[in-house]
């Protein structure tokens, strides 16, 4: 019987470097200095739980969760759904995943988005569910805009999904963005251009899932997340120190 | 030429963005809509141990305060365990030892009251001196930064701390070295973080 042992190092290449200056934001909020590299301990193999106390059954539902009773927010009804695993495509269950997002127009609900699309009286733009035992998740909601933000004068965020999971380890705490399959945004984006490898970008996009559609009723996107992966300890690795 | 082998590849990070706060703090953002928000009480009512509070700024390449960062803490009990299967030992009911904070729009300024941290077991049966993990997303920031928080009054467990040893540039220790001051007597630990120039924090790839 072997043991979960320590994660797998992270592939920093399929990740953005800090520093990548096209994402303005980016050049005064990048560490000069290397990361300094550690060996898994209990620190970092341990991280939070989170269980069906911490959240509302419907905490998913993005068509529902700010609308007031027998309305709905105006949009593209998406269903977004897919699996968290890890790099050794074991499903990781009951895991949270949270997500937020601009409404159709590509305005958030945020008191600093000055944006001039209106917001929707009817729509918050959070959610938040827990994985099953096989890793799935889904949330229902509307298809966000795309949105002009202050980098070079002209540039426009693809319509994206911000997505937060956490994984058992805090190792593998993850906050990322997901893109709609077919975007002409996606591939001019210096956001999306701060990841140097376009199968990781590839990753990212969401696709068309005709299977999950619902006719008539909710389009469906499918979206799986890889959490970093473990090794067995097939040799006693003295991990906690025993 | 390396034959395929195949796992899959971690999905890649990108920055948490400006409106981070609308899905993981969203009172924040400016409206209610959660019964309850996620990470406002590390450690539960019943937890043994010191109360204190952290807090500090994070500061940019420029010197000025950012503004719209959210940090979460990852942290033992006072006894040093973990509230995780894998790491033995019980916690106190009500026990996460994880929080999740935000930065003051005006000022910049982040806070978290917790219990102190015990020390905890390393790796090779090496001590490691008590700290509590952070992680730290903005815009701007394409990956989290991962750090720890130490405490200047743990001198002699610090000098000893397995990780703080791997810094081979002594100076840069005490980026991670949290200045203690009594306040209407909570001890608060004032921890500033730089993310680019001088005295830029230590972080870490975990």
């Amino acid at each position: 019987m072997t043991q979960p042992g320590e994660f797998y190092q992270r592939n920093r290449g399929v990740h953005p470097p800090a520093f990548t200056p096209d994402y303005k934001t980016s050049v005064a909020r990048s560490p000069r200095y290397s990361l300094i590299s550690l060996q898994n301990s209990v620190s970092e193999i341990t991280g939070p739980r989170f269980g069906h106390n911490d959240i509302d059954e419907s905490d998913n539902d993005l068509l529902t969760n700010y609308a007031k009773a027998g309305e709905s927010p105006i949009g593209e009804r998406i269903i977004l759904h897919g699996r968290v695993l890890d790099e050794n495509a074991k499903p990781v269950p009951n895991t949270l995943v949270e997500i937020w997002q601009a409404n159709a127009g590509g305005r958030y609900r945020h008191k600093k988005d000055t944006y001039l699309a209106p917001i929707d009286p009817n729509f918050g733009g959070c959610g938040r569910t827990l994985t099953d035992e096989n890793g799935y998740f889904f949330f229902r909601t509307v298809k966000p805009g795309a949105y002009p933000w202050r980098n070079m004068v002209n540039n426009w965020r693809p319509a994206h999904i911000h997505v937060s999971v956490f994984g058992s380890g805090f190792v593998q705490r993850l906050i990322t963005q997901c893109y709609f399959e077919g975007d002409p945004l996606i591939p001019i984006c210096p956001i999306v251009r701060t990841i140097p490898d376009a199968a990781a970008i590839e990753q990212l996009t969401a696709k068309l899932d005709l299977n999950a559609t619902i006719p008539l009723d909710s389009i469906a996107y499918n979206f799986d997340i890889v959490l970093r992966g473990r090794r067995s300890t097939l040799f006693e690795n003295r991990l906690e120190g025993n | 030429m390396r034959q395929k082998l195949e796992y899959l590849k971690e999905t890649p990070s990108q920055t948490a963005g400006p409106y981070v706060h609308i899905g993981l703090a969203p009172g924040a953002a400016g409206f209610e809509i959660y019964d309850q928000e996620l990470g406002w009480d590390i450690a539960g009512p019943n937890a043994k141990g010191t109360r204190i509070r952290v807090e500090g700024v994070v500061t940019d390449g420029t010197g000025s305060p950012v503004k719209d960062v959210l940090l979460e803490a990852w942290q033992a009990n006072a006894d040093g365990i973990y509230a995780h299967p894998e790491h033995p030992g019980e916690v106190e009911d009500g026990f996460r030892g994880w929080g999740r904070v935000i930065t003051d729009f005006e000022t910049g300024e982040w806070g978290f009251d917790t219990v102190k941290p015990g020390p905890v077991m390393g790796r090779s049966g090496q001590m490691m001196a008590p700290h509590i993990n952070l992680w730290i997303v903005a815009r701007g920031i394409n990956v989290g930064l991962n750090t720890r928080v130490y405490f200047e009054d743990e001198e002699e467990a610090n000098a000893a701390d397995p990780v703080l040893g791997v810094i081979e540039w002594e100076r840069r220790r005490a980026t991670l070295i949290a200045r203690r001051e009594a306040r209407d007597g909570l001890a608060v630990y004032r921890f500033d973080i730089r993310l680019q120039g001088e005295d830029e924090t230590v972080f870490f790839d975990i």
